[in-house]
């Protein structure tokens, strides 16, 4: 994995609430074997209508959504299905970190294995965000900082060892395999061999 | 010198623990029983071969094949081909995924097959104070035994295959209270559907719920698992009934639980495991189950949800809420009871288990599906199938006009064939009523398996209080 330390870019916003995994990629997609291509499908039942052509009033069919690597959506992103394909996704297409209240906790934990960032603000920051589309920002995870355009710097928290592995490249299971000796101690204590 | 009291999310935790989190680290947790299916592993599957690394413990997985598999009896055992290609193949990948990792498959035309929160608990693989995982977000349904049992995505599939453990935070605990006994004629998918309104759909989140009091101890198992599983769309990723009699005795004649004496030796595990006198919660809220009535949903999440008796609520102002009504074609204020019906569905991990077709049978029997509106009944395994059949369970639904298909999760989620078509209304026994969960532009309303039949009848939404009386 990529080491992230910091994303500047403008901003795509979705302000509904409670924007579900099945939103951001459709069961119908799930039965592809590998990772890779699914930015085509992101979002698919409201970026499409039923001929497979191109919704335009939705935000990221917008001329000014192109390029933005940041989602600003609103409270509780990423509920329902624990599909990793939902931030595989969000990574094809070219998102790299997503701004909310609050984020739904297994699309958090899939967001940070992949490297892309869940980011959780407070609600006035987020309303600014929100009520400002395109707004250039600038995350900062060394600082655990969103730098708004004003120069406001916005703090948020990441979990510390997921933020450690996004600042060095690392993956957890390359942690986890190292721990052979304390997992093998444990099955032996416990019976479990 | 007094022990500090627990809650029984603290003592399973702490049991499984290889290493305790630390400000830097989060704990290493052993993983007791790790289930696997066709959708969520074969990119957990290609870790491991690109690392060149086995499975740590073939012994403690599971793999079974529900998401994507047909229902439809031709395509499972007559030779017609799978209808869907990228099924098909994602299907043949866990066969050489299996096989090529020593991984125990209960496969397509297996007898043992079903999904997969339906067989752990049947084969006696889920038990109390276990951790189970699984590549699903409804893994929190083991939790009705005392398991700690939560959903975890494809690359933390990949971290308990090759280690057996997951990198966890210790979340918060929350206690609901469940006091009083449900009325008559009101389910557990009622008192689900009611806790996930008044808390809200992402009210658990970042905790552990348990759910405890008189109406909760009232339960089977069926049903507790039906309450368990629906955690998730409080925003909790993991719901805990403490054991009790009710478990043992469940448990006692399933295939794969210990016995003689080390069944004996198990169940004094297990009784040590329901939470203290005294054990402090991190947040708590109490529900008074006396009050509770069958429950609809009419929006697009879960936490949108009324009394079948009700209304459509009124909220002025609120455009996601617009927003929802828009989608599903229904209007502030509008009467539930007055929606139409196409498709009803009565399955899936929620409610597909033998209790759950046995009371759709008992509200359809003698009447007929109304006419124009498709009934789909899909076991949720094999093993319901056959239990049900054996008791003529089929027979009802063929009489009445409705589909008896295979197990799997079929009309859930819109990925296998079994889909619910743009516009149309479907009332359905699954767990989300998300835009298009069902199928491109499907309506769903979500039910108890009685609201469900009795609504098949009528071709409206009904209380089933109406026809069973």
């Amino acid at each position: 994995m990529q080491a992230i330390k910091t994303i500047r870019s403008c901003t795509v916003v979705m302000p509904a609430t409670n924007i579900d995994t099945d939103q951001i990629i459709p069961g119908r997609f799930l039965t592809t074997t590998t990772k890779q291509g699914l930015g085509a499908q992101l979002f698919a039942d409201w970026r499409y209508d039923a001929d497979g052509k191109a919704i335009p009033s939705f935000v990221l069919n917008q001329p000014a959504a192109k390029g933005c690597r940041v989602l600003v959506a609103g409270r509780n992103f990423g509920c329902g299905s624990s599909r990793e394909h939902a931030p595989w996704a969000l990574l094809d297409f070219g998102f790299q970190a997503v701004i909310s209240t609050e984020i739904a906790d297994i699309f958090r934990n899939n967001s940070l294995k992949n490297g892309l960032l869940p980011i959780v603000i407070d609600e006035q920051a987020h309303a600014w965000l929100v009520a400002n589309p395109g707004a250039e920002v600038s995350i900062d995870l060394q600082s655990n900082a969103l730098t708004m355009p004003n120069g406001e710097r916005v703090s948020f928290t990441v979990e510390a060892f997921a933020r450690y592995c996004l600042l060095n490249g690392v993956d957890e299971m390359g942690f986890l395999l190292q721990r052979d000796d304390a997992i093998a101690a444990y099955e032996a204590r416990t019976q479990r061999t | 010198m007094t022990k500090q009291a627990k809650t029984m999310f603290e003592k399973v935790w702490e049991a499984h623990e290889v290493a305790p989190e630390t400000a830097d680290t989060p704990a290493i947790l052993y993983i007791d029983l790790h289930l696997t299916h066709e959708v969520t592993s074969p990119q957990a599957f290609a870790e491991l071969k690109s690392r060149g690394i086995k499975l740590r413990r073939p012994d403690l997985t599971l793999a079974t094949m529900d998401h994507s598999t047909p229902t439809r009896t031709e395509q499972v055992f007559g030779g017609v081909p799978i209808s869907i290609d990228s099924a098909a193949k994602q299907i043949a990948q866990l066969e050489r995924n299996a096989a090529e990792f020593g991984v125990e498959l209960l496969g397509l035309q297996n007898e043992l097959r079903g999904i997969v929160h339906i067989i752990g608990p049947e084969l006696g693989v889920t038990q109390p104070g276990k951790t189970i995982v699984c590549g699903d977000s409804h893994t929190s349904t083991h939790g009705a035994f005392g398991a700690l049992a939560f959903g975890i995505g494809t690359t933390e599939v990949s971290h308990v295959f090759a280690t057996q453990c997951i990198l966890q935070r210790k979340p918060k605990t929350f206690a609901i209270d469940i006091k009083n006994r449900l009325p008559i004629g009101v389910t557990a998918k009622d008192l689900i559907l009611s806790i996930i309104g008044k808390v809200g759909v992402s009210g658990g989140t970042g905790h552990v719920l348990e759910y405890r009091g008189d109406a909760i101890r009232a339960l089977s198992m069926e049903e507790r698992m039906t309450v368990c599983n629906m955690s998730i769309e409080a925003g909790a990723r993991a719901g805990m009934i403490a054991p009790d009699q009710t478990t043992y005795d469940y448990l006692k004649n399933t295939p794969r639980v210990p016995k003689g004496d080390a069944w004996e030796a198990a169940l004094e595990r297990w009784r040590r495991l329901p939470s203290d006198p005294g054990a402090v919660f991190s947040k708590s809220v109490e529900i008074d189950a006396a009050t509770l009535e069958p429950m609809v949903t009419y929006g697009t999440n879960p936490g949108m949800v009324a009394p079948v008796s009700g209304s459509v609520p009124v909220r002025p102002g609120d455009a996601v809420f617009d927003q929802a009504l828009a989608y599903m074609g229904l209007r502030a204020g509008e009467p539930i009871a007055n929606v139409p019906v196409n498709v009803v569905f009565i399955g899936s991990c929620t409610n597909g288990r033998l209790s759950d077709l046995r009371q759709a049978a008992k509200v359809l029997q003698g009447h007929k599906v109304a006419k124009g509106v498709h009934m789909l009944v899909v076991p949720g395994s094999q093993q319901v199938k056959k239990d049900a059949e054996a008791e003529g369970l089929h027979k009802i639904f063929i009489d009445a006009g409705a589909d008896w298909r295979e197990s799997g999760c079929s009309m859930c989620l819109g990925m296998n064939g079994d889909t619910v078509a743009k516009g149309q209304y479907s009332v359905s026994t699954s767990n989300r009523n998300f835009e298009g969960r069902q199928g491109i532009g499907a309506r769903t309303l979500l039910a108890s398996p009685e609201t469900a039949a009795a609504s098949a009848i009528r071709g409206r939404v009904t209380d089933p209080r109406q026809i069973i009386g």
